[in-house]
C-alpha cells in the first residue's frame, strides 16, 4: 500500500496582525485535555454551546512567554475526525476552517494520553496531515511510567515532524515547556500523506471534483475535506447542509462501488502506519505488568465486593445530599423570608410589592434552593469521572440498565432523580450516545423526587383513617408510588428506545482510563461550573414562568379573602374550565387549581390547597387541612375525597409534570423547546391516563 | 443397504472431523473468549453500522492481539486490552468479533 503525493492542503494565510492566535486543544476524550485547559486558562474561561447543538464551546485565555496574548479553545473530545457525533462534526469543521462562527486555528495543541498511546495517535496523525502548526503533548507519562513503557521522545519528535513535549498536568509537570513551546514561532510542518492506498486516492479525487462545484467544500485543493465529509456518520450529519447531504452520500456510495469497505482499509492502514510509527520509539514489556489500577479494580469490579463498594459508595452520595443540603437550603429559605419581610415592611402596599415578594422573591428563592443539591452532587460526579470510577460505576450495572434499553452510564443520573431530577438531568451530560442520553433526560422525571413525598403525606393521610389502620399500610402505600413511579419509567425507557430516534444503534462501548488521583481543584471548578450554568440558563426560565404563574393567580383581583381572591383569579377561572375534563378521574375544580399551582413544583400543592380551603400554616400541620379535606362534598353532598379520588390524585402526581425547574433544565439540555414540551406532554397524558384508569375501574369494581 | 451407507458417511465425517479439532485451535467469538487468555482477530463484520467503524478506529482491526481482562460482575459487558488501552463492550457487540485464541 503505497501512498501518492499528497496535494498540500495549507489554508489561505491568515492576518496575523489583525487578531490574536488562536491555539486550539485537540484529544481523544479522557485524555486530561480540559485539566490542562483549566491550567493554562485559569478560570478566566468562556462556557457556551455551539448553535443548534449541545455541543459546549469553551473558550479562555493564556499569556505566552513573551506576555503574549494567546486565545484558547478546548476543542470536544474526539476519537478520529471521522465523525461520529456532533461533537466529533465540531472538531472536524473547526480544524478545517468550516465554521462561520470559529475561525480555523493558528496552532494546535495534540494532547494523547502517553498510556493509551497508539489509539491516541489515530486522531493525531489525522490531525497531522491537515497542515496546521503543532504541538504534541503525550500526557499522563507517570502512567505509562508506572506501566514500565518506554517512550524515545527525540525519535518520535524527529519522525513527526513536530515539537513533543511530555507532562503530567494534574503535577503541573510540561506545563512551563508547553508555554515556551507554544511562544515560539511555529511553522506549517511538512505535510506528511495519508496512509491511503493510491487507487482509493485516485477515486477521492473524482469525488473531490463533483463537490468543489455545488459550494460544499470550504477549503478548496485537498483532499481531506471530502475525505472527512463522506465519512461522516453522525446521525444528525452536524455541519453539513442539507442541500449538500445528497451529493455527499453520492460520493460516498460511489466509493464504497468501487471499493466495498474502503473505509476499514482505510483504518487498518493508518494502524499499520501508527505500529510502524512506533516502531523503535515504544518500548512495552512483554506481559503486562499489573498496575495499582489492576489491583484497584480487582476489588472495585469484584462479582461480590464491587456490588458492596458500590452500594456503599452510592448510599454515602446519597445520604450526604439529603442530610448536607438540608441546613443550607433551610438557610436559603430563612434568607428568603427575611429578604421578603424586609421589602414588605419598606414598600407601600399594592402591586409592585406583591410582585417582588411574592412573584420575583419566591422565584429567585425557587431557583437558589436547588444550589446545595447540586453543588453536592456535581462535587461527588466530578470525583468519580476525574477518578475514573464513573466508567466502572457504568461497567457494574449495565447490564440490568441494558434490559430496559438503558446505558449503564444513565444510572447515576437515574437514581439522583430520586431526590431531585434537576441535577439528575444536568448529570446526563456524560453519556456519550446522543439517543440514549435524551431517552434518559425524558425518563428520569418518572423517579418519584422528594418534591412528591408532601402531596403523598397529605393524600395518604388523607384517605387512611390514623387510628384503625397500622402505619405499615401507609408505608406500603408510599412504597407502591414509588415502584410505579419506577416501572413507568423503565416501561417508557423500552417504549422510546423502539419509537424514537429509530436507526441509531446505541453503541455501548466504554473506555476504562486508569484510577488518578483525583484533582480538588478541577473538582470545584467543574461543580462551580455547573451550578454557574444552571443560575444563568435554567434560573432565569424558572424565574419567568413563576412570575407568569404567579400572576395567573393573583389577576384579575377580587374583593374577599385569599380562599375566594384565587378562585375568581385566572387560575381559579382555569380550574372551573377544566373541570369537565378532570371529573372523570373524580377531581373537582378546586383540585383543578392546585393541579394547574402545582405545575411549578408539586409541593406547591398542599400550601395551594391550603389556600382554596382557607387553612392557615399548611405547610407546617397538615391535620387541619386533612380534615377539610375529608369533609369536602360536591354540590350533591358526595364526599370529594373519598379513598378512590385520594389514589386517583397520588397516581396523577406519580406520573405527571409538575416542575417548572425540570423543564427549564431540559430545555437547556436538549437546547430547544421541542423536548420538554414533548415530555410535558408524555407525561401528562400518561397521569391522566392512569389516573382515569384507577379512578372510572376502580368505580367499576365498586370502591 | 442406504441405512448402512448412511451410517458409514456419519462415521467417517465424526472421524475426519475429529482428527483436526484435537489439533487446531478454533475460530470463536470475541465474547466467548475465556478470562486472561490473548487473541488475534481474525475478522470484523463490514458494513457502516454506527459501532463497527468505530470499533475499528479503536484499534480493533483484523491482525490485532486482544486479551479479555475481566467480565462485569453480571456477566456482562466485558473488559478487553488492546494495544495498550481497556475498553468494554458488550457481549452482543463483542459477538460480532471473530478471533483465533492464541
Amino acid at each position: 500500500m503505497s501512498a501518492t503525493v499528497a496535494e498540500t492542503s495549507s489554508n489561505v494565510t491568515v492576518d496575523k496582525n489583525t487578531r490574536e492566535t488562536l491555539v486550539a486543544l485537540v484529544g481523544n476524550p479522557n485524555c486530561g485535555k480540559s485539566t490542562l485547559f483549566n491550567i493554562l486558562t485559569g478560570l478566566k474561561q468562556k462556557v457556551a454551546n455551539y448553535p443548534g447543538v449541545t455541543v459546549e464551546k469553551r473558550e479562555g485565555v493564556c499569556f505566552s512567554q513573551h506576555g503574549e496574548k494567546l486565545r484558547l479553545i478546548d476543542l470536544p473530545g474526539a476519537y478520529s475526525l471521522n465523525a461520529r457525533s456532533p461533537d466529533e462534526a465540531v472538531v472536524r469543521d473547526v480544524l478545517l476552517g468550516r465554521r462561520l462562527d470559529t475561525p480555523r486555528p493558528d496552532v494546535v495543541v495534540l494532547v494523547t494520553d502517553a498510556s493509551n498511546l497508539e489509539r491516541n495517535l489515530y486522531l493525531t496523525t489525522q490531525v497531522l496531515e491537515l497542515g496546521l502548526p503543532a504541538i504534541l503533548v503525550l500526557n499522563m507519562m507517570d502512567v505509562a511510567e508506572a506501566k514500565e513503557w518506554r517512550i524515545d521522545l527525540a525519535l518520535l519528535s524527529a519522525r513527526l515532524g513536530v515539537p513533543v513535549i511530555p507532562m503530567q498536568a494534574t503535577a503541573g509537570k510540561g506545563i512551563i515547556e508547553l508555554k515556551a513551546a507554544m511562544s515560539r514561532k511555529l511553522e506549517a510542518h511538512p505535510l506528511r500523506h495519508p496512509p491511503i492506498p493510491a487507487e482509493i486516492y485516485a477515486a477521492l479525487d473524482s469525488v473531490r471534483q463533483e463537490l468543489v462545484g455545488t459550494g460544499a467544500l470550504h477549503n478548496i485543493g485537498g483532499l481531506l475535506e471530502p475525505l472527512y465529509l463522506i465519512s461522516d456518520h453522525d446521525p444528525e450529519h452536524y455541519g453539513i447542509e442539507d442541500a449538500h447531504l445528497s451529493r455527499i452520500t453520492a460520493g460516498h456510495d460511489a466509493l464504497e462501488k468501487q471499493f466495498p469497505g474502503w473505509e476499514d482499509v482505510l483504518v487498518a492502514a493508518r494502524y499499520e502506519f501508527i505500529e510502524q510509527l512506533l516502531l523503535g520509539v515504544l518500548r512495552r514489556p512483554e506481559r503486562e505488568e499489573s498496575t495499582l489500577t489492576d489491583k484497584l479494580d480487582a476489588v472495585l469490579l469484584h462479582p461480590f465486593l464491587g456490588w458492596v463498594c458500590l452500594i456503599g459508595f452510592l448510599g454515602l452520595v446519597f445520604y450526604s445530599i439529603f442530610s448536607l443540603a438540608e441546613g443550607p437550603m433551610g438557610w436559603i429559605e430563612t434568607g428568603q423570608g427575611m429578604i421578603s419581610e424586609w421589602v414588605e415592611s419598606k414598600m407601600p402596599e399594592g402591586d409592585l410589592r406583591d410582585l417582588l415578594v411574592n412573584g420575583v422573591i419566591a422565584g429567585v428563592g425557587g431557583v437558589v434552593i436547588f444550589l446545595p443539591q447540586i453543588l453536592i452532587l456535581f462535587f461527588f460526579i466530578g470525583l468519580m469521572e476525574d477518578t475514573g470510577y464513573m466508567s466502572r460505576v457504568a461497567f457494574i450495572v449495565d447490564r440490568f440498565m441494558s434490559k430496559v434499553g438503558l446505558n449503564g452510564r444513565s444510572f447515576v443520573p437515574f437514581l439522583s432523580s430520586y431526590a431531585c431530577a434537576v441535577p439528575g438531568i444536568m448529570a446526563t451530560r456524560t453519556i456519550a450516545s446522543v439517543k440514549d442520553r435524551l431517552i434518559t433526560i425524558l425518563i428520569v422525571p418518572l423517579a418519584s423526587c422528594s418534591a412528591r413525598v408532601p402531596v403523598y403525606l397529605l393524600l395518604i393521610s388523607t384517605l387512611v383513617p390514623s387510628a384503625t389502620v397500622p402505619t405499615g399500610i401507609k408505608v406500603l402505600i408510599m412504597l407502591f408510588m414509588y415502584a410505579l413511579g419506577t416501572f413507568g419509567a423503565f416501561g417508557f425507557a423500552w417504549l422510546f428506545n423502539r419509537t424514537l430516534m429509530k436507526g441509531q444503534s446505541a453503541l455501548m462501548v466504554l473506555e476504562m482510563p486508569s484510577y488518578k488521583r483525583p484533582s480538588v481543584k478541577s473538582t470545584l471548578h467543574y461543580m462551580l461550573e455547573r451550578a454557574r450554568i444552571f443560575l444563568r440558563r435554567a434560573g432565569t426560565v424558572i424565574l419567568g414562568l413563576s412570575i407568569l404563574l404567579w400572576a395567573a393567580m393573583t389577576y384579575p383581583k377580587s374583593e374577599g379573602d385569599e380562599s375566594s381572591q384565587l378562585a375568581h383569579s385566572l387560575a381559579g377561572k382555569a380550574g372551573h374550565v377544566i373541570e369537565p375534563i378532570i371529573k372523570p378521574l373524580g377531581f373537582d375544580w378546586k383540585i383543578g387549581i392546585g393541579l394547574i399551582a402545582s405545575f411549578a413544583a408539586r409541593e406547591v400543592f398542599v400550601s395551594t390547597m391550603g389556600i382554596i380551603y382557607a387553612v392557615e400554616n399548611s405547610d407546617d400541620d397538615i391535620t387541619p387541612l386533612r380534615e377539610h379535606m375529608r369533609a369536602e362534598q360536591w354540590p350533591d353532598g358526595k364526599p370529594v375525597y373519598t379513598p378512590l379520588v385520594c389514589v386517583s390524585l397520588m397516581v396523577f402526581f406519580v406520573f405527571a409534570m409538575q416542575c417548572l425547574s425540570t423543564v427549564a433544565v431540559v430545555k437547556r439540555e436538549t437546547n430547544g423547546w421541542k423536548w420538554p414540551l414533548f415530555q410535558i406532554g408524555y407525561m401528562t397524558g400518561a397521569a391522566y391516563l392512569m389516573s382515569l384508569l384507577v379512578y372510572q375501574g376502580g368505580t367499576l369494581l365498586g370502591f | 443397504m442406504r441405512h448402512n451407507l448412511n451410517r458409514i458417511g456419519v462415521y467417517s465425517f465424526v472421524i475426519i472431523c475429529e482428527q483436526p479439532f484435537a489439533f487446531m485451535p478454533v475460530i470463536t467469538s470475541l465474547s466467548d473468549l475465556a478470562i486472561g487468555m490473548t487473541a488475534v482477530i481474525q475478522d470484523m463484520p463490514t458494513g457502516h453500522d454506527a459501532y463497527l467503524t468505530r470499533l475499528r478506529e479503536l484499534g480493533l482491526v483484523p491482525g490485532t492481539k486482544v486479551r479479555l481482562v475481566r467480565r462485569a460482575p453480571l456477566g456482562d459487558p466485558i473488559e478487553i486490552s488492546v494495544r495498550g488501552s481497556r475498553l468494554a463492550m458488550r457481549c452482543s457487540e463483542a459477538k460480532h468479533i471473530k478471533i483465533l485464541p492464541e
